[in-house]
């Protein structure tokens, strides 16, 4: 069982999906539709911002071998050289940030159940940032509702509400298990939240930008949930 | 029989309207529900976190056959699976207040202390070691085992589908299914169950055709 087998699977799923949605009928997709739309706002009314996920003991540690490495591109992208994190969107202080520059404001760390919408769970610890810290240094304007997370794993991108981004257990991490990210979970910094499906996790960050308006994402925009927590 | 199947305040149809159309509402959601769910299961055919996958499970990779799946990708199964589920929690909370307000339970739920050896006698009945069917009145014990049953296995997989569609925020429920990967296993578990009792349904509907008719027209007053 590898993960690029899993992911080829997935990318085979969505062309299946345009080819079927030939057939499907008006009604049907409109119905589905309401639905989805539906469910997004009952997941958004069930989420609890203060609501924790339970931490794991030491113990409970998948191998790291056995915890999937996903990107889009054919290869895990490299870090490029001078690497830094813009920070942008409706903020008071726009700023890049170098990864020394993040890992010298507060850091946290936290062991959680990983969930991939596949239906896989997996567990690691990961060291970061909180995303709220990095909000309140780039003090947000009024407008904000939506924060955005953009790689340079191909343009892979995924936005999220602002109230699952501000959520204690919702990191920039730049740690796994205790040691830097490797390339294939994200080096050098990803989005690691305990509140969303995988998917939803950005890797290979290069961008967060604090946005008024929702801009989709990668999956989201080829019909996977948009608001996709757990 | 102190608390009689009898004892239902007036004649009524074998198959009262309600409870037809609960009925075939419910057959097509569990159709719709299974075929979503198995295509959701085709992304991951197994049971078991990551590096620790469950050694007593025998299909670990053994992927559903598409023809049996519903939404044609993930995220069209999850669509459907999200979608028809409100309609199929709502049908069997309509299913339940009816017999509740109604007083069909007490004809059609299984109560241990009057049905018990009746379910049993009915079992060796249908074993072939017992010559002659129990007496019974509207249904057998066997029958209202099952009905009973199933409504139970129903409300398990309710349950156990929303400790895996929130493992956070309903952690506590996730806990007592044994945390999300147990969850998984109670629901395909659960699924197992209900395609048992369909299949066993179909078979025994077949053998007794008028019910069908009855599940259709309502049948007759008794």
């Amino acid at each position: 069982m590898n993960s690029r087998i899993s992911r080829r699977r997935f990318v085979t799923g969505a062309a299946a999906a345009s080819l079927l949605a030939g057939c499907d009928s008006r009604p049907i997709t409109s119905f589905l539709r309401a639905m989805k739309d539906w469910n997004a706002g009952f997941e958004a009314a069930l989420f609890s911002p203060s609501r924790l996920a339970p931490e794991l003991p030491e113990s409970a540690t998948t191998p790291e071998d056995d915890f999937p490495e996903y990107y889009i591109s054919d290869e895990a992208p490299d870090v490029p050289p001078n690497w830094f994190l813009t920070v942008g969107g409706l903020v008071e202080r726009p700023r890049r940030f170098m990864l020394a520059e993040l890992q010298a404001m507060t850091q946290t760390s936290m062991r959680v159940r990983h969930h991939c919408v596949e239906g896989w769970s997996a567990v690691a610890s990961w060291q970061g940032l909180r995303v709220s810290d990095l909000a309140r240094a780039a003090g947000l304007k009024q407008d904000v509702r939506y924060v955005e997370f953009r790689s340079f794993d191909s343009g892979y991108w995924s936005c999220w509400d602002l109230a699952s981004a501000m959520h204690p257990q919702t990191l920039l991490a730049w740690g796994m298990n205790g040691h830097p990210l490797t390339s294939g979970h994200g080096a050098p910094l990803r989005v690691y939240s305990a509140v969303k499906l995988g998917y939803k996790m950005c890797k290979y960050l290069a961008e967060v930008n604090f946005l008024a308006l929702d801009s989709g994402g990668y999956w989201e925009n080829q019909g996977y949930d948009w608001f996709a927590g757990v | 029989m102190a608390a009689s199947a009898e004892s239902l305040p007036h004649p009524r149809r074998q198959q009262p309207l309600p409870i037809r159309i609960v009925h075939w509402c419910n057959a097509l959601f569990i159709v719709l529900m299974a075929g979503s769910g198995l295509q959701i299961l085709i992304a991951y055919p197994y049971l078991g976190p990551r590096g620790a996958l469950y050694g007593w499970y025998p299909l670990q990779g053994v992927a559903p056959p598409q023809w049996l799946t519903v939404g044609g990708w993930l995220a069209g199964g999850r669509h459907w699976h999200f979608a028809i589920a409100w309609f199929f929690v709502i049908n069997g909370l309509i299913y339940l207040a009816y017999l509740a307000g109604s007083g069909e339970w007490r004809r059609r739920i299984f109560n241990p202390g009057r049905d018990a050896r009746a379910a049993a006698a009915q079992f060796l009945y249908y074993a072939r070691i017992r010559r002659r069917p129990p007496p019974h009145d509207f249904y057998n014990g066997l029958q209202r085992l099952a009905y009973t049953s199933i409504v139970v296995i129903g409300a398990a997989m309710v349950l156990s589908g929303l400790a895996i569609y929130k493992p956070v925020q309903f952690h506590v429920l996730t806990r007592l299914f044994g945390g999300y990967d147990g969850a998984r296993v109670v629901h395909l578990a659960g699924l197992a169950m209900i395609a048992l009792f369909v299949a066993t349904h179909l078979v025994l509907v077949a053998l007794h055709p008028k019910e069908i008719v009855a599940m259709v027209t309502g049948g007759k007053r008794e």
